[in-house]
């Protein structure tokens, strides 16, 4: 029997979906065995992360982090690097913007502060990603090994910045003063409450629109340009790149500042649209979350909104799912969350020779596309 | 039309029926989780009991991330909770914005005080009960030295520090205190291997006496205790049973009664908003005295005690709060 390559679509929904039901009935199979119905554990998720306002406005807020760091994930790995630092960039991202605004909030209007704290989220983010990046395309440090250790420092700078600069004297937590109103982004309800239109309070605010016009311009940056022909190359083949007159240390540099900046990204959407403040662990792991969401959504700016999505549907589907079903705890689904991106992440491909073989039953017309393959 | 009319009429008095006479309790631990083996295990045995007592069932949450308290809280308030508990100093100013949106739902938060005309804030003296052990301390000291271990370097944890250090000066003047805190974030509440080894450094430097103030990080300090054949003091629940024979006693702050009488009140209909200052007088701070630890506490030990206790209450001892000036000037 032979294999028939996939066409398009099949590649970018079919496997995607049927990658989902397989997470689905792995996890429908524990749910049976702890004793609960998993048609209506499902049926609860689903309702609770798109059946109401509210429930869509958390759904969206979560989604926000992941098309940040799964962008950030997948721009570098047009150029064939692996980026787990999202979770330190961003934080340091989120630290960049804190800045700004803590020195700024009772100064400067809104509109002057929002390209302000943008500009330093993805400038902090950047310098956070740059010494590995120097490291990789200068010295050869594997990239992954240095992030994952920059993550580290990030959490321990963040610690004693917080701990020592940042803390209200004589307050609980190490957290930073809470910015003047003036430097919130504004919520989806606030907006449609000017209008007199009622939504239920959720997270969601403004940096979901710059999340998509993110998606858009590394989609533009990517395909349309100079510089992203040149990080696909390099992500091809580094000989054939430099053979064609690309530095690769260069392009390496900018892959993984740009990189680090859509991760820094993040922090605007916590720190400036939904804490607003500086607190500790407010990445709570969307970094590495962002590189499932990269590998579901093919690196693909359209396929990581997808995929952000639906991580953000498990993430506040999975909180409904805990506190309308008790039986199912919080570590029952973080389960469920790992079978998806088992699935979906690390076992992309198991289903593809699979579906190949089923494509070549049906397709038997292509006798010309044999040809090369009998030489 | 006119049964349609009394069918909704009837709805409608259903609705408002079922609101009046609504007792749904509903919970919110925190990142810890209702199986901390500390804090919000103190909540939960409290919920527990009254549960048990009652047949009344509550809805929990435990949060993930720093977002989901505020989106808990509302949640459960809109599902009807009520009371909502919020667990935590953490869950301060999610409980105060919620607390706003449903003024006719009754909160309570522990650790914390929330001013809102529906909430009820239960904060305790942790000062008090950590003078009582500090007393147990000097005196159960053979060294006149004795040690502290704290969590996460917060105020409220320089709180237990300042009054235990008190009642060791007050039961013997010449007694030193060594202190140390193991982290200053939340991580310090669960580092049993840092406990063990700051307690060996300060039984290394003479101390023969901790009392750990740190969650999860004193079972390390206990552990060091029992090895090194010294005493320990535990937190919060009464942790003597842990390690037989070195736990001088524990300091228990009662959160699971807090809890409990929480919920007790609504449903009695004697909940009172307003701050709450759980201190020796009211039983919700003390010392752990049971059949594990009382070969350790000798009669005069006991009864020295028991008097200062009986003067803290009467306010001939003034055991001073670190968080009132947040210094340890006494």
């Amino acid at each position: 029997m032979r294999r028939q390559p996939l066409p398009a679509w099949a590649d970018i929904i079919l496997i995607p979906l049927i990658n989902i039901a397989l997470a689905l009935l792995v996890a429908g199979v524990v749910i049976t065995l702890i004793g609960e119905n998993p048609f209506k554990a499902f049926a609860v998720m689903f309702q609770g992360a798109f059946g109401y306002a509210e429930g869509v406005g958390y759904t969206l807020y979560y989604a926000t982090n992941f098309i940040f760091t799964g962008l950030a994930v997948a721009i570098a790995f047009h150029a064939m690097l692996f980026n787990i630092g999202g979770e330190g960039q961003a934080y340091i991202g989120g630290l960049g913007v804190a800045l700004v605004l803590l020195a700024f909030d009772h100064v400067l209007p809104f509109w002057a502060l929002l390209p302000l704290a943008i500009g330093a989220a993805m400038l902090f983010g950047a310098a956070w990603a740059a010494i590995p990046a120097y490291l990789q395309a200068y010295r050869g440090s594997h990239i992954v090994i240095t992030t994952i250790m920059f993550n580290f420092i990030a959490s321990n700078l963040m610690v004693y910045l917080l701990v020592n600069v940042f803390i209200v004297p004589g307050s609980m937590s190490p957290e930073s003063r809470v910015f003047d109103p003036n430097a919130w982004l504004p919520t989806v309800h606030d907006f449609f409450a000017r209008f007199g239109i009622d939504v239920a309070p959720s997270p969601l605010n403004l940096s979901f629109i710059i999340a998509l016009i993110a998606g858009v311009l590394v989609w533009l940056f990517i395909w349309h340009t100079r510089w992203g022909y040149a990080i696909r190359t390099v992500g091809f083949s580094e000989p054939a790149a430099e053979y064609a007159g690309i530095s690769t240390k260069k392009i390496i540099m900018i892959t993984m500042l740009l990189s680090g900046a859509l991760a820094g990204m993040a922090g605007i959407n916590e720190i400036m649209g939904v804490q607003h403040k500086l607190l500790l662990d407010f990445v709570a792991g969307y970094g590495f979350t962002g590189i499932a969401v990269a590998l579901m959504g093919r690196n693909h700016p359209l396929g990581i909104v997808l995929s952000s999505i639906l991580f953000g549907a498990l993430y506040q589907g999975g909180a409904d799912l805990t506190f309308e079903m008790p039986n199912i705890s919080r570590e029952m689904v973080t389960a469920i969350q790992g079978f998806i991106i088992l699935f979906s992440g690390a076992l992309t491909y198991m289903s593809r020779p699979w579906l190949e073989r089923l494509f070549g039953l049906f397709v038997r017309d292509t006798p010309t596309e044999e040809a090369p393959h009998g030489r | 039309m006119i049964q349609w009319k009394s069918a909704a009429m009837a709805a409608i008095m259903a609705v408002s029926v079922a609101g009046a006479a609504d007792f749904k309790p509903a919970v919110v631990f925190d990142m810890g989780g209702r199986f901390d083996k500390s804090f919000n295990q103190g909540v939960y045995n409290g919920i527990e009991k009254f549960k048990k007592e009652t047949g009344v069932d509550y809805k929990y949450f435990e949060v993930t991330n720093a977002t989901q308290r505020e989106q808990a809280i509302r949640k459960m308030a809109q599902h009807g909770g009520n009371p909502v508990l919020g667990i935590g100093f953490a869950q301060g100013p999610a409980v105060d914005k919620v607390a706003g949106e449903f003024p006719k739902t009754k909160f309570a938060i522990i650790d914390m005080v929330v001013n809102k005309p529906n909430v009820q804030s239960i904060v305790f003296k942790e000062h008090e009960g950590s003078f009582l052990v500090g007393m147990l301390a000097a005196m159960a000291s053979k060294t006149h030295k004795v040690g502290f271990i704290g969590g996460m370097d917060i105020p409220l944890i320089r709180k237990f520090e300042c009054g235990y250090e008190q009642g060791v000066k007050y039961a013997d003047p010449k007694a030193e205190v060594l202190a140390n805190m193991t982290g200053s974030t939340p991580s310090a509440w669960n580092n049993p291997s840092r406990g063990g080894e700051l307690a060996k450094g300060q039984f290394d430097r003479g101390a023969d006496v901790i009392f750990a103030a740190a969650g999860g990080t004193g079972v390390g300090v206990y552990q060091a205790a029992k090895d090194a054949g010294k005493l320990a003091i535990g937190v919060d629940s009464n942790q003597n049973y842990l390690q037989p024979g070195t736990m001088l006693t524990s300091m228990v702050k009662r959160v699971d009664v807090a809890a409990y009488n929480v919920l007790k009140s609504v449903k009695e209909g004697t909940f009172k908003p307003g701050v709450q200052v759980l201190g020796l007088k009211e039983n919700g701070v003390g010392w752990a005295l049971d059949k594990y630890n009382e070969k350790l506490i000798t009669p005069a030990m006991k009864k020295a005690v028991d008097q200062a206790r009986e003067d803290i209450i009467a306010g001939k001892i003034n055991v001073h709060d670190y968080m009132s000036d947040n210094s340890c000037k006494y």
